[in-house]
C-alpha cells in the first residue's frame, strides 16, 4: 500500500501525468474521506479508460480525484484503478454521489452500494456493451424513464413537471411527492440538453473547441471560456498579459451583474413584487449591453481567447462604459432598496427553501448558494488567478440558507462586482491584450477554477503524447448544486417551487453538456 | 409605497421607440456579413478552413456563407488575408426559407409576411410556446428579454404562454437533442392548427456548434416544419423582434426598409 501524499498544484500550474500517483482503492478512499473531513472539497471525480481500447474494447478505468484545499490555495490530484464494479465511495463521502452516478453512466461500471444509482444524462455508455444497469444494446434510452423515489400512503400524490416548462426556460423533469400543498421530497431528473460536448473535446483543441466552451452554458460564456483559457494557458506555459486578465475580470463581473440583477428581478416577480421585476429586466440588459460594447456580443462571445482577449478597450470606450455603468448601478441599488424595504417580499423570502450549513457542506454545494448558507467559499478569494491575484473582492455571505439569503448574497455581490468593474475600468493596466500560445505540454494535467456567477467552474484538461486533449472534464457549478435545490424543497409548499428554483437558477445545459 | 413611486419616477420611462425609430446596437455588433468574392485570391480557402461550423463554401472566385450555420464569430474575418468577409451592424436577418440564409453576394431575401388567412388570425395576437431543445440559454435569454419593458413584446400582441394548448405556434431553440426530440414532437402535436414554428439561433436552424454530433438532430426543421428562421449565436433581441414583426406584417417605415441606414451606438453619440 502506498503512503505517498497526493501532489498539489496551484491554479495556473500543471502536473506531469507520471507524477500523478495511482493508489489502491482503500488508500484513495481514505485520502478522499480524510481530505473532506479536514475541510477540503471535491472539485472533480471522473473516469478515463486506461490503455488502448483496441478491437476488443477491453480497458480498465482510472478514476481521477481533484480535491481543493482552500487554506493553502492548492488542488491535490490522485487516481485509482477500478474494474467493472467497486465498492461505492458515496457511502463514505456524500459529496461524490452525483459524480459516481456520472461515472457509472459514462463507463458502465457499478459502484456497489451506491444509495441511489441512476443515470444523470440518459445516454449510452462510452464503453459499450458495458452498462451499469444492464440495459440491452438495441433498446433506446429514454430520458427520465427510470425509478423515482416514491412516498406511499393515503392522500399522497405525485406531481410531475417538465421537460417542457411553463416559462422560457431549459428542459428538465421534476417529481414532487406531495401531501396537498406540502412537499415531502423533490427529485430532479436531467439530461434533456445532452449534446455530447465532452466526447467532442477529445483530440482537441480544434476550431470548434472555443465555441463549445462559449456554449457549455450560454449565460456563463465568460466563466467557462476563462476556465478553459486558464487550463490551456497553464499547459502551454503561456501567461496572459495583465491587461487581458483585467478585461476578462471585468467581463466576468459584468456577467455576474447581469445574471444576479435579472434573477433578483425574477425573484421579485415570483412573489408578485412588480417594481423590481420591471426595473431589473431593463437593468440586466444594460449590463449585457456593456459586454456588447466591449466585444459586440451581449453574452461575451468572441472575447476570451487562449492567450488573452480578442477585443481591447480604448480610452473613449472606457469612458462610455463608465458613463453607462454608473447610472445602471445606481438604478440597481434603488431597485433593490425598494425590494428589501418591502415587508411582503421579506415575508415570502425568509424561511423559504432553507438549506443548512451542515447539509451544504455534506453535499459539497458551491458558489452563491453555499455562501448563502454561511460558507466562506469563493474561488476568486481561495484560488485567485488572473486579475484576482492583484485585487480582492470581499466574500459575500449570509447565514440563513433560505431564499432571502440567496437573494441577499446576490444583492451584495451586485454592489461589490459593480465597484470592481468601475475600479478596473478607471485604472486599466496598460500593455498588450494577447500573448503567443505555444504547444501544450504532453502527458500533463491542468486544473482551472473560476468563480462564475452561479459558483465555481472547474475544468480539468489531460493531454496525450501529442499534446492534445486525451480527456477534458467540465464541472459546472450546477453539477454540485442541483441536489441543493432538491433538498431546499423539503417540507415546503409546492407553490414555492418557482421561488426556490429561481433563487438557485441552475444551468441545465451546463449540467447536461 | 411612496418609495416605490419615487424610484419609478427617478428611473423614468425606459421603453424603446422602436419600431418608429431604428434600434441602437453596439458598434462592435456583428450583424449581416457582406461577402465580396472579387477580393478572393485564387485558390484561397482560408475562411472556409477557419469556420468552426463549415458555414463557408469557397471556390474559385465564388464565396458563399450560410447564415443558418454562422456563429457570427470572428474566425473567418481574422483568417481572410484580403478582407473579403466583413460584418455590418445590420440586425435584420430573419427569413422564411432555409435556402435564403445562404449568402452569395446578392441582397438577403428577408422574411415576407404570412399568407392573408394566417395573418388575419395571428397578426394582432400571437401566442407562442417556447421549447428549448438543447439550447445553451443564450437564445432563451434573448427571447425572454423581449418581454421586459425595453422591448415590451406585449404591445405588439405577442406573448409566451405556459401551455402548447394555448399557443398559436412554437418558438424553438437548440439543436434538438435526441433526449428532447420526443418532447418537441409531442409539444408540436399539442398546438392546435393552424400553427407556425419559429427557429431561433444557429442551433435550431442547423445544429450550430453541435452540427453532426451523434446525439443531436441538426436543427428544428429535421423534426417539424419551420416558418421563420432567425439566425445568430444567439441572435440579438432586435433581430428576433424584427423577425416576429416581419412575419406578422407589422413593420413600416424606417425599420422595414433594408436600405435605411442602421444607427450604431458610438457613431450616434
Amino acid at each position: 500500500m502506498s503512503v505517498d501524499p497526493a501532489p498539489s498544484i496551484r491554479p495556473g500550474e500543471t502536473l506531469a501525468l507520471r507524477e500523478l500517483p495511482t493508489f489502491d482503492l482503500d488508500t484513495f478512499r481514505r485520502n478522499l474521506c480524510d481530505g473532506v473531513r479536514r475541510g477540503q472539497r471535491v472539485l472533480a471525480l471522473f473516469g478515463q479508460p486506461t490503455g488502448d481500447a483496441g478491437a476488443t474494447g477491453e480497458t480498465g478505468l482510472r478514476l481521477f480525484l481533484v480535491l481543493a484545499d482552500a487554506e493553502s490555495g492548492t488542488f491535490s490530484l490522485q487516481s485509482t484503478e477500478v474494474g467493472d464494479r467497486y465498492p461505492s465511495l458515496t457511502l463514505d463521502c456524500t459529496a461524490v454521489h452525483w459524480f459516481e452516478r456520472e461515472i457509472a453512466e459514462q463507463w458502465g461500471v457499478v459502484p456497489d452500494g451506491h444509495p441511489w444509482l441512476k443515470p444523470v444524462r440518459f445516454h449510452r455508455s462510452y464503453r459499450p456493451p458495458r452498462d451499469a444497469w444492464s440495459r440491452p444494446e438495441g433498446q433506446p434510452i429514454m430520458p427520465s424513464v427510470t425509478d423515482f423515489f416514491r412516498v406511499e400512503g393515503p392522500e399522497i400524490h405525485e406531481v410531475a413537471v417538465g421537460p417542457v416548462h411553463a416559462g422560457v426556460i431549459e428542459p428538465g423533469h421534476f417529481r414532487f411527492q406531495c401531501h396537498g400543498e406540502h412537499v415531502f421530497h423533490l427529485e430532479i431528473s436531467l439530461g434533456f440538453q445532452h449534446r455530447g460536448v465532452e466526447r467532442a473535446l477529445i483530440g482537441g483543441p480544434d476550431k470548434r473547441t472555443i465555441h463549445y466552451m462559449e456554449t457549455l452554458a450560454g449565460d456563463t460564456t465568460i466563466g467557462h471560456t476563462s476556465a478553459y483559457c486558464q487550463a490551456v494557458e497553464a499547459l502551454a506555459g503561456c501567461r496572459a498579459p495583465l491587461r487581458a486578465e483585467a478585461i476578462r475580470g471585468i467581463a466576468l463581473e459584468l456577467e455576474r451583474l447581469a445574471n444576479h440583477t435579472g434573477d433578483l428581478g425574477a425573484l421579485a416577480g415570483d412573489v408578485g413584487f412588480l417594481p423590481t421585476l420591471s426595473f431589473n429586466g431593463r437593468l440586466r440588459g444594460d449590463y449585457l449591453n456593456a459586454t456588447a460594447l466591449i466585444c459586440g456580443s451581449r453574452f461575451g462571445r468572441g472575447l476570451v481567447r487562449p492567450g488573452g482577449v480578442a477585443f481591447d478597450l480604448d480610452a473613449e470606450r472606457i469612458k462610455t462604459l463608465i458613463e453607462r455603468l454608473e447610472p445602471a448601478l445606481e438604478d440597481t441599488a434603488g431597485s433593490l432598496k425598494v425590494l428589501w424595504q418591502s415587508l411582503s417580499v421579506q415575508a415570502r423570502f425568509e424561511n423559504t427553501g432553507t438549506v443548512s450549513k451542515a447539509l451544504c457542506d455534506e453535499l459539497g454545494l458551491v458558489g452563491m448558494a453555499a455562501r448563502a448558507c454561511g460558507a466562506y467559499r469563493d474561488a476568486r478569494h481561495d484560488f485567485p488567478h488572473g486579475i484576482f491575484r492583484f485585487t480582492q473582492i470581499p466574500i459575500s455571505t449570509c447565514p440563513s440558507g433560505d431564499v432571502f439569503a440567496r437573494a441577499y448574497v446576490r444583492g451584495m455581490e451586485v454592489q461589490r462586482s459593480g465597484n470592481f468593474v468601475l475600479e478596473q475600468l478607471r485604472m486599466l493596466a496598460s500593455g498588450p491584450t494577447t500573448a503567443p500560445m505555444g504547444p501544450m505540454a504532453r502527458e500533463s494535467v491542468a486544473v482551472s477554477l473560476v468563480e462564475g456567477w452561479r459558483g465555481e467552474i472547474c475544468h480539468v484538461a489531460i493531454t496525450n503524447g501529442e499534446g492534445h486533449f486525451a480527456h477534458y472534464k467540465v464541472i459546472d457549478p450546477s453539477f454540485h448544486n442541483w441536489i441543493g435545490l432538491a433538498m431546499s424543497l423539503r417540507d415546503q409548499q409546492i407553490s414555492d417551487f418557482p421561488l426556490c428554483n429561481k433563487s438557485f437558477n441552475l444551468s441545465y445545459c451546463g449540467h447536461d453538456l | 409605497m411612496f418609495n416605490i413611486i419615487a424610484e419609478r419616477s427617478r428611473q423614468g420611462h425606459q421603453t424603446s421607440t422602436y419600431p418608429l425609430t431604428a434600434p441602437k446596437v453596439s458598434d462592435r455588433f456583428r450583424g449581416l456579413p457582406v461577402i465580396d468574392a472579387t477580393k478572393c485570391e485564387d485558390g484561397c480557402r482560408a475562411c472556409a478552413e477557419a469556420c468552426p461550423t463549415e458555414a463557408i463554401t469557397a471556390d474559385v472566385k465564388s464565396l458563399s456563407l450560410d447564415l443558418g450555420r454562422c456563429l457570427f464569430c470572428t474566425d473567418c474575418t481574422q483568417a481572410c488575408p484580403t478582407g473579403a468577409i466583413n460584418y455590418t451592424p445590420e440586425y435584420r436577418l430573419a427569413v422564411r426559407n432555409r435556402e435564403d440564409l445562404v449568402l452569395d453576394g446578392r441582397p438577403i431575401e428577408l422574411a415576407h409576411e404570412l399568407d392573408e388567412r394566417t395573418r388575419r388570425l395571428f397578426g394582432r395576437s400571437l401566442k407562442l410556446r417556447q421549447v428549448s431543445a438543447g439550447g445553451c440559454n443564450g437564445c432563451e435569454a434573448d427571447v425572454n428579454v423581449l418581454t421586459t419593458l425595453v422591448f415590451d413584446l406585449g404591445r405588439f400582441g405577442i406573448d409566451f404562454v405556459a401551455s402548447p394548448r394555448h399557443a398559436d405556434g412554437l418558438l424553438i431553440t437548440g439543436p434538438v437533442t435526441d433526449n428532447m426530440k420526443y418532447a418537441l414532437e409531442k409539444t408540436y402535436e399539442a398546438v392546435p392548427a393552424p400553427k407556425i414554428v419559429i427557429a431561433v439561433g444557429a442551433c435550431a436552424i442547423s445544429g450550430g456548434p453541435y452540427i453532426g454530433h451523434s446525439v443531436v438532430n441538426n436543427g428544428a426543421d429535421r423534426v417539424v416544419p419551420v416558418d421563420l428562421y432567425v439566425p445568430g449565436c444567439p441572435p440579438n433581441p432586435w433581430t428576433i423582434l424584427d423577425g416576429l414583426l416581419r412575419l406578422l406584417g407589422r413593420l413600416e417605415g424606417p425599420t422595414k426598409d433594408l436600405a435605411a441606414p442602421v444607427a450604431n451606438e458610438t457613431s450616434a453619440k
